[in-house]
C-alpha cells in the first residue's frame, strides 16, 4: 500500500443529508489530483475529511498513512490547506500571518523567518512583506494563502477551489505557480468547478455529482472516453430552438439542446458546419472547437457545471 | 520540545495583540481614573455627607474601587469571551484556519481562556496600580485584590464563550450585554451593598460570579469580612470557569468540525 490517500466507501452525512455518498478513489505520491463538479457535489465535504477537520461518516479513509479520526493532529502537522473562504487575520501584516501561522506548527522563528522570505518570493508578494492583508487584492490574498499552507513543508497540499472569484489575470498568475509546485514533486489535491483549472493542472481528476463520483481518469482519457473528438455549438435568437429542435438533433450523432444554445458532437466540425447550412438553418453564432472536460460533465449528468 | 499546543493558541493571541493594542490601552488607563474619579470623589463626597460612619466604615471611594476593579475584569472576560470568538468562528474565520494546523478543538478553547485571562489580568493590574495612585489602599493591597477579579473575569470569559459559541448570528451579542452584563455590573454589590436590592432580587446578585469576586476583593482592600465564606465563593467560581470552558468544547465541535 503505497498510496497517499485511500477511500473506500466514503461517506458524510449531516443529519438526513449525504454530502458524500460512499465514494472510493486513491491518490499517488507526486500527482496532481482534483475532484471536478458544480457546487454542492461534495467536494468540499470530501476535502474537510481529508483535513481531518470533519469527522467521517462511514466507510475508511486513509491520509500519509494515517488515520485522520485518530492520528488528526499529526496528520494536520504535514497538510497544506488553502481553503476556499480566505481565513487570513486581516488586521497583520503579510509577515506576521505567516509567521503565526508558522508557530501553529511549533516551526522555530528563525527557520519560519528563512521559509517566509522563500515563500514570498515564490508567490509573487515579497513586497507586500508589511502591508496589512486587509490591503492586498483576492488574487493576492490567494497566493497568501498559498504560501501559509506551503509554510510547513506540508507532504499534500490541498486546495479548496483555489481561483473562484479571481479575475482572468489572477487566475493565471495562481495557475503558473501552482504547476510550479507540481513540478517542484509537492502532491496536489485540487476542486474546482472550472474544467479550464482540471485541464490545466490535473494529472488525474474524479468528476463529483450530487455526492457521487461519476467517472475517473485524465482529462484526456475523459474526454476520449466520454465525448466525440469535436463540438459544434450554436446559439439561434430566443424562442427558435425548440421549434428545430428534431432537425438539429438529426445531424449529429449525439446533441445537447440547451436553454440557450444547442451543442453538436461530432468527430468531423467542419462536415457538421457544412451540414447545417445544407439544412438551411442559420444559427447567430456558430463556434466549433475541440470537447472538453465540461462536455464530459454534461454527458454524464446532464447538466452544465456553473449554472 | 514542543510547546504545548494550546499555549500557541495563547501566543497567536499575543501575536495579534501586539499589533492591535493601541486601540485599548488608553481605555484601560482612562476608565479607571474617570470612574473613580466621578463615581468615587464626585458622587462619593454626596454619599459620605449622609453616612457619617461611612459605608462598610469606609469612604464611598474605598467601598466603590475594589468594586470597579472587579467589574473591570468582569467587562473584559465578556467582551473577549464574545467579540473574539464570534470574529474566530464566524467573522474572520481564523479559529477555521487554526484547526487546519495540529491545534485541536481542546487546545484551541483552552489557549483562548489562557489569553483571556492574560487580557483580564493585564486591565486589573492597571486598575490596581490606579487604585493605588488614588490612595484607596497600598498597592499591595490593591494588587491582591486583583485575585478574584481575575477569577470572575475567566469566569465571564468562559460562561460568554460558551454562549457566544452558540450563537448563530452577532445579534444576539448587544441584547446579551444590555441584559446580562450591564446589569450584573450595576446591581452585583459595587456601587452598594446587595442588601439595598428588593429581597427578591438578592438571591440573583448573589447568584452572578460578579458578586462573590466582589466581596472578596473588597475584603482585601477593606478588610472586611466577605458574606460568603472565602471557600465558597472561590470553589463557586472555579465551577463556573471549568463549567463554562467544558460546555464550550460541544459547540465548537459542532459549529468548527461538522
Amino acid at each position: 500500500m503505497t498510496h497517499l490517500i485511500e477511500a473506500r466507501g466514503l461517506t458524510k452525512t449531516f443529519g438526513d443529508f449525504t454530502a458524500v455518498d460512499g465514494i472510493d478513489f486513491a491518490v499517488e505520491p507526486g500527482e496532481s489530483f482534483g475532484f471536478l463538479g458544480p457546487n454542492g457535489a461534495g467536494k468540499t465535504s470530501t476535502m474537510r475529511m481529508i483535513g481531518a477537520v470533519s469527522p467521517i461518516t462511514s466507510g475508511s479513509l486513509t491520509v500519509l498513512g494515517l488515520d485522520p479520526m485518530k492520528q488528526g493532529p499529526q496528520l494536520r502537522s504535514r497538510l497544506g490547506v488553502v481553503p476556499q473562504e480566505d481565513n487570513l487575520d486581516q488586521e497583520l501584516t503579510v509577515f506576521d500571518n505567516l509567521m503565526m501561522y508558522g508557530r501553529y506548527f511549533d516551526l522555530p522563528r528563525a527557520v519560519i523567518r528563512e521559509r517566509i522570505d522563500e515563500l514570498l518570493d515564490f508567490v509573487q508578494l515579497s513586497e507586500k512583506q508589511g502591508s496589512k492583508v486587509d490591503s492586498l487584492s483576492g488574487g493576492m490574498k490567494r497566493r497568501l494563502t498559498i504560501a501559509r499552507g506551503l509554510i510547513n513543508e506540508p507532504d499534500l497540499l490541498i486546495l479548496d477551489e483555489p481561483t473562484t472569484g479571481l479575475d482572468p489575470q489572477a487566475r493565471h498568475v495562481l495557475w503558473d505557480r501552482l504547476y510550479r509546485l507540481k513540478q517542484q514533486g509537492v502532491t496536489l489535491i485540487i476542486t474546482t468547478h472550472y474544467m479550464d483549472e482540471a485541464e490545466q493542472l490535473c494529472d488525474r481528476l474524479v468528476v463529483m455529482d450530487k455526492a457521487k463520483i461519476v467517472a475517473e481518469g485524465s482529462p484526456i482519457a475523459l474526454i476520449e472516453q466520454h465525448a466525440p473528438r469535436e463540438v459544434v455549438e450554436v446559439r439561434f435568437r430566443a424562442g427558435v430552438l425548440e421549434d428545430i429542435a428534431d432537425r438539429i438533433e438529426s445531424l449529429a450523432p449525439r446533441t445537447e439542446i440547451l436553454a440557450d444554445r444547442a451543442l453538436l458532437y461530432t468527430d468531423d466540425a467542419d462536415a457538421t458546419v457544412a451540414d447545417l447550412s445544407t439544412a438551411g438553418l442559420e444559427p447567430e453564432t456558430v463556434l466549433a472547437r475541440r470537447s472538453s472536460l465540461e462536455d464530459v460533465f454534461l454527458r454524464l449528468t446532464g447538466r452544465t457545471l456553473v449554472d | 520540545m514542543t510547546t504545548p499546543i494550546s499555549l500557541r493558541v495563547f501566543e497567536s493571541e499575543a501575536r495579534f495583540y501586539r499589533r492591535t493594542w493601541r486601540a485599548s490601552v488608553v481605555s484601560s488607563f482612562l476608565n479607571p481614573i474617570l470612574y473613580l474619579a466621578a463615581m468615587g470623589i464626585g458622587l462619593g463626597s454626596l454619599v459620605d455627607a449622609n453616612l457619617p460612619g461611612g459605608l462598610d466604615g469606609v469612604s464611598y471611594l474605598t467601598f466603590l474601587a475594589p468594586g470597579l476593579l472587579v467589574a473591570t475584569a468582569m467587562q473584559t472576560g465578556a467582551g473577549e469571551g464574545a467579540w473574539k470568538v464570534m470574529a474566530g468562528i464566524k467573522w474572520n474565520k481564523t479559529y477555521h484556519a487554526k484547526l487546519a494546523t495540529p491545534i485541536g478543538i481542546p487546545s484551541l478553547v483552552i489557549g483562548h481562556m489562557l489569553w483571556s485571562g492574560a487580557r483580564v489580568l493585564l486591565v486589573s493590574v492597571v486598575f490596581a496600580l490606579v487604585m493605588a495612585a488614588f490612595r484607596v489602599a497600598p498597592v499591595v493591597e490593591s494588587l491582591l485584590a486583583v485575585g478574584p477579579a481575575l477569577l470572575v473575569g475567566l469566569a465571564m470569559a468562559a460562561a460568554t464563550t460558551a454562549f457566544t459559541a452558540r450563537l448563530e448570528e452577532p445579534t444576539g451579542l448587544p441584547l446579551y450585554f444590555r441584559f446580562v452584563v450591564i446589569p450584573m455590573f450595576l446591581f452585583s454589590g459595587t456601587f452598594f451593598p446587595i442588601s439595598q436590592l428588593p429581597s427578591w432580587l438578592q438571591p440573583v446578585a448573589l447568584a452572578t460570579p460578579m458578586y462573590h469576586g466582589v466581596e472578596m476583593s473588597r475584603a482585601i482592600v477593606v478588610g472586611t469580612t466577605p458574606a460568603v465564606a472565602w471557600s465558597i465563593s472561590l470553589l463557586y467560581l472555579t465551577i463556573w470557569i471549568v463549567g463554562g470552558t467544558l460546555l464550550a468544547l460541544g459547540p465548537f465541535r459542532k459549529r468548527l468540525t461538522p
